[in-house]
């Protein structure tokens, strides 16, 4: 099989081409995971662009997207394949007035036709190049994720009366996880791991200029520069990329050109969520000067 | 390009072998996966070699600064320029001097030996090259001071059996680094047109505290390059081995864990309590219902087909916590209160209670709080505690607690003790355990100390421990975190 990326530069450019900023780790990541045909596990605070990156990773190799969410309760059916009863039945009652013997029957309902295909058997049962986004891996139940160690490892599913249903093309497969359970060995085993963390100023601020329309670099340079200092106070959820984004679209909004201490203050809620979050950020910022000065050095 | 038969191959398994003693869970599936992940990428790209490995050697984000440093230490650069018995490196003399008269701002370092770059700068040129590579945020030039820092500050000798810390110490002393963030401060307030305002400061100071950051960061990866030409890797990353953030002991944690403790608490919380009310929603079922499933085995003609089971009722504990918060195990009972309120949705009540050797109820001061953090920092400064020399007397508080709350103690209560059990040979009280024992439904003790140093010296926990339904050993997050579970 073809590797998609001839080398991590090309990723790097071509993500960021869709509008994708990768740093090196993720461009490197994603690289390999081609190279060595694994999935990758990707994980990190909310809001810093997991899923994002599988959708751009798609968009920039011209791949078909094939999302499944994950949520409690998500079984087999949902996720692999289930037979379309309905129609088997349908089939069952027509044949009867024929004088058809049952195996042959049986043979007939037990069918590619009668089988309803869902998104990890559609993944590898597709002719065209995949990616497949297995969204919040972590809201599955520890025995559900078992599901999908056939389809990490070997790119196949088995289906007891049909046979094994082996990949015509291998999909580049990237999991997300919220990190709200410890994934369980054997998945982890079978994947790259990658961390997406906030980003440092400068990529933040690319991020910003990228997609926020009308914006000047100087404001741009502020935003990034106020949002890692926030980023620095201990609070219960720092600021995310999208936050910082529709931040940057607000102050756009409003005209502003230089960011005071009381505009940042009166539009703290947008970056905030919480409100002891914002009571301390507010502390910080505030115009009294002594608060915090000297207290750092 | 394959890695078989390669110094690479060597390199790579000393270097996974020392990430299994780091306490790295590597498996053979990642170890392989690794050896083929360097193949694919060119070897002279160092960022890109690292990213590889760890992709497929480190699953777990907490694990990631201990791969780091044994990273920095497999793969750090290498050469004659690092050889600590190289002639550049008897400038010791000057620097034991140094070390002698404290303030002395390294005067007589000046005569540079070699034809390094930067060698013959006196240390008013350096400090003042630091000054403005640090001004116009310079990386290369940063780069190039921390090497000369080191060589002339660190006082680095062959052979001598101290770590980089001491030598990271040295170093930053005679930098003066607060006095060049003071400097560089003065010259931003100069420099702008109007006065800035406080919040303008405070961002101009975060950068260049971020870039000093980067700076120190420079001159401790310059030592320990150092320290691996002298010493060897193995050795190296032998000594510079740290616990993973849920190993770490809490009666030692040096302050750099404690703030890798206290950030790796939040999840676990989030993650406990996630996991305790899964368990609560599936898994339990209520007893059979005899009259019920009789009742609907009337329709099946008499056979009981249909077995009914009762409304499952998992009952909450309520819980009561009571901690020792003498200096020798508050930060243990900082992390067990912070876990407790944090998972307060899963008990039906909690109250706490700190003790010295006087004792005080702190519930309150958790009452609808968001920030548990905050709380119990109250908890630590404001509770009333000290009875009369402030030295744990665990006798005595059991005494309050059964005197003034000993009552509210019922077959409902699980009631938690988190100390060592060292009394200063004070009286054990230990029949106050055994009456809370008989009332509660549960008495477990918690212990941060190891086992093996129970009942030595004033430690009497095992004159409490038979009292109880169980005697924990509680030094790390792991192990908190397992009997948190079993708790519910």
């Amino acid at each position: 099989m073809e590797p998609r990326f001839a080398d991590v530069a090309g990723v790097r450019t071509s993500l960021h081409d869709v509008g994708y900023l990768a740093d090196d780790g993720i461009a490197g990541v994603v690289y390999l995971a081609d190279r060595l045909q694994k999935p990758v596990l990707v994980e990190g605070p909310a809001g810093t662009g997991k899923t994002q990156l599988a959708k751009s990773v798609a968009e920039m190799s011209g791949a078909r997207l094939i999302r499944l969410q994950c949520y409690e309760g998500l079984d087999e059916s949902k996720a692999l394949y289930e037979w379309n009863y309905k129609k088997q039945l349908l089939r069952i009652q027509a044949e009867r007035g024929n004088d058809v013997a049952w195996d042959e029957i049986e043979d007939n309902i037990f069918s590619d036709e009668f089988l309803l295909t869902r998104p990890l058997l559609e993944a590898i049962r597709a002719d065209e190049p995949v990616v497949l986004l297995i969204d919040e891996v972590d809201r599955v139940e520890v025995e559900t994720e078992a599901l999908l160690l056939e389809i990490l490892s070997d790119y196949q599913v088995s289906i007891p009366e049909l046979g094994t249903v082996e990949a015509t093309q291998i999909p580049l497969v990237f999991l997300t996880s919220n990190n709200t359970r410890e994934l369980s060995e054997a998945l982890k085993r079978r994947c790259l791991y990658l961390h997406v963390d906030y980003p440092d100023m400068d990529r933040e601020k690319q991020i910003v200029l990228r997609k926020v329309e009308g914006i000047t670099d100087s404001l741009a340079d502020q935003i990034a520069r106020v949002v890692r200092s926030i980023r620095q106070i201990e609070l219960k959820k720092a600021p995310s990329v999208s936050e910082t984004l529709d931040w940057a679209r607000t102050l756009v909004l409003l005209g502003v050109e230089h960011i005071e201490a009381d505009t940042a203050i009166e539009t703290v809620n947008i970056l905030l969520k919480y409100r002891t979050d914002i009571e301390r950020a507010i502390k910080e910022f505030s115009a009294n000067g002594d608060a915090f000065a000297p207290a750092n050095v | 390009m394959t890695v078989t038969d390669s110094p690479l191959l060597e390199l790579l398994t000393g270097f996974i072998s020392e990430l299994r003693a780091a306490g790295l869970p590597v498996s053979l599936t990642e170890n392989l996966d690794a050896m083929e992940a360097v193949t694919h990428i060119p070897l002279e790209d160092r960022d890109a070699f690292k990213y590889a490995l760890g992709a497929t050697l480190v699953k777990n984000h907490a694990h990631w600064r201990a791969f780091e440093t044994v990273f920095e230490v497999y793969f750090s650069l290498r050469g004659r320029e690092y050889d600590l018995v190289d002639g550049d490196w008897d400038a010791d003399g000057l620097a034991d001097d140094d070390e002698r008269d404290a303030d002395g701002q390294g005067e007589g370092h000046g005569e540079g030996r070699g034809g390094g770059g930067g060698d013959g700068l006196s240390p008013e040129e350096l400090a003042e090259l630091l000054y403005q590579s640090l001004l116009r945020g310079d990386q290369t030039m940063m780069r190039a001071i921390a090497r000369q820092a080191v060589k002339r500050f660190a006082g680095m000798e062959p052979g001598r059996p101290v770590g980089g810390t001491y030598y990271l110490y040295r170093t930053l002393r005679n930098l003066d680094l607060d006095g060049v963030l003071e400097r560089l401060m003065q010259q931003t307030r100069q420099e702008s047109p109007d006065p800035l305002t406080s919040f303008e400061e405070r961002l101009e100071q975060d950068e260049f505290e971020t870039r000093i950051d980067k700076l120190k960061k420079e001159i401790e990866a310059e030592i320990r390059r150092h320290l691996v030409a002298d010493r060897g890797v193995e050795a190296m990353a032998k000594t510079l081995r740290k616990p993973l953030p849920e190993d770490v002991d809490f009666m030692h944690a040096t302050r750099e864990e404690m703030l890798s403790l206290r950030k790796a608490i939040q999840p676990l919380t989030r993650k406990l309590a996630v996991r305790l009310a899964r368990k609560r929603r599936h898994g339990r079922k209520g007893a059979l219902d005899f009259r019920n499933t009789v009742r609907h085995s009337l329709s099946y003609g008499g056979v009981p087909a249909e077995p009914k089971f009762k409304y499952p009722r998992p009952s909450k504990p309520e819980i009561m916590v009571i901690a020792d918060i003498s200096g020798s195990v508050a930060a243990f009972a900082r992390f067990t209160l912070h876990l407790v309120y944090a998972l307060s949705g899963q008990f039906s009540k909690v109250r706490s209670f700190v003790f010295i050797d006087g004792l005080d109820e702190v519930t309150s001061y958790f009452d609808g709080v968001e920030d548990i953090t905050e709380a119990v920092h109250r908890v630590n400064t404001e509770a009333d505690v000290v009875w009369v020399d402030g030295h744990s007397d665990y006798g005595h508080a059991l005494e309050v607690f059964w005197e003034r709350y000993g009552r509210d103690v019922n077959a409902k209560s699980t009631v938690m003790i988190l100390g060592d059990a060292r009394n200063n040979y004070h009286a054990s009280q230990a029949w106050i355990i055994k009456e809370i024992e008989q009332r509660a439904r549960h008495v477990h003790w918690l212990n941060p100390e190891p086992r093996s140093y129970w009942d030595t010296g004033d430690s009497i926990v095992g004159e409490y421990g038979i009292h109880c339904d169980g005697v924990w050993e509680v030094r790390n997050l792991r192990q908190l975190e397992k009997f948190v579970e079993t708790l519910v």
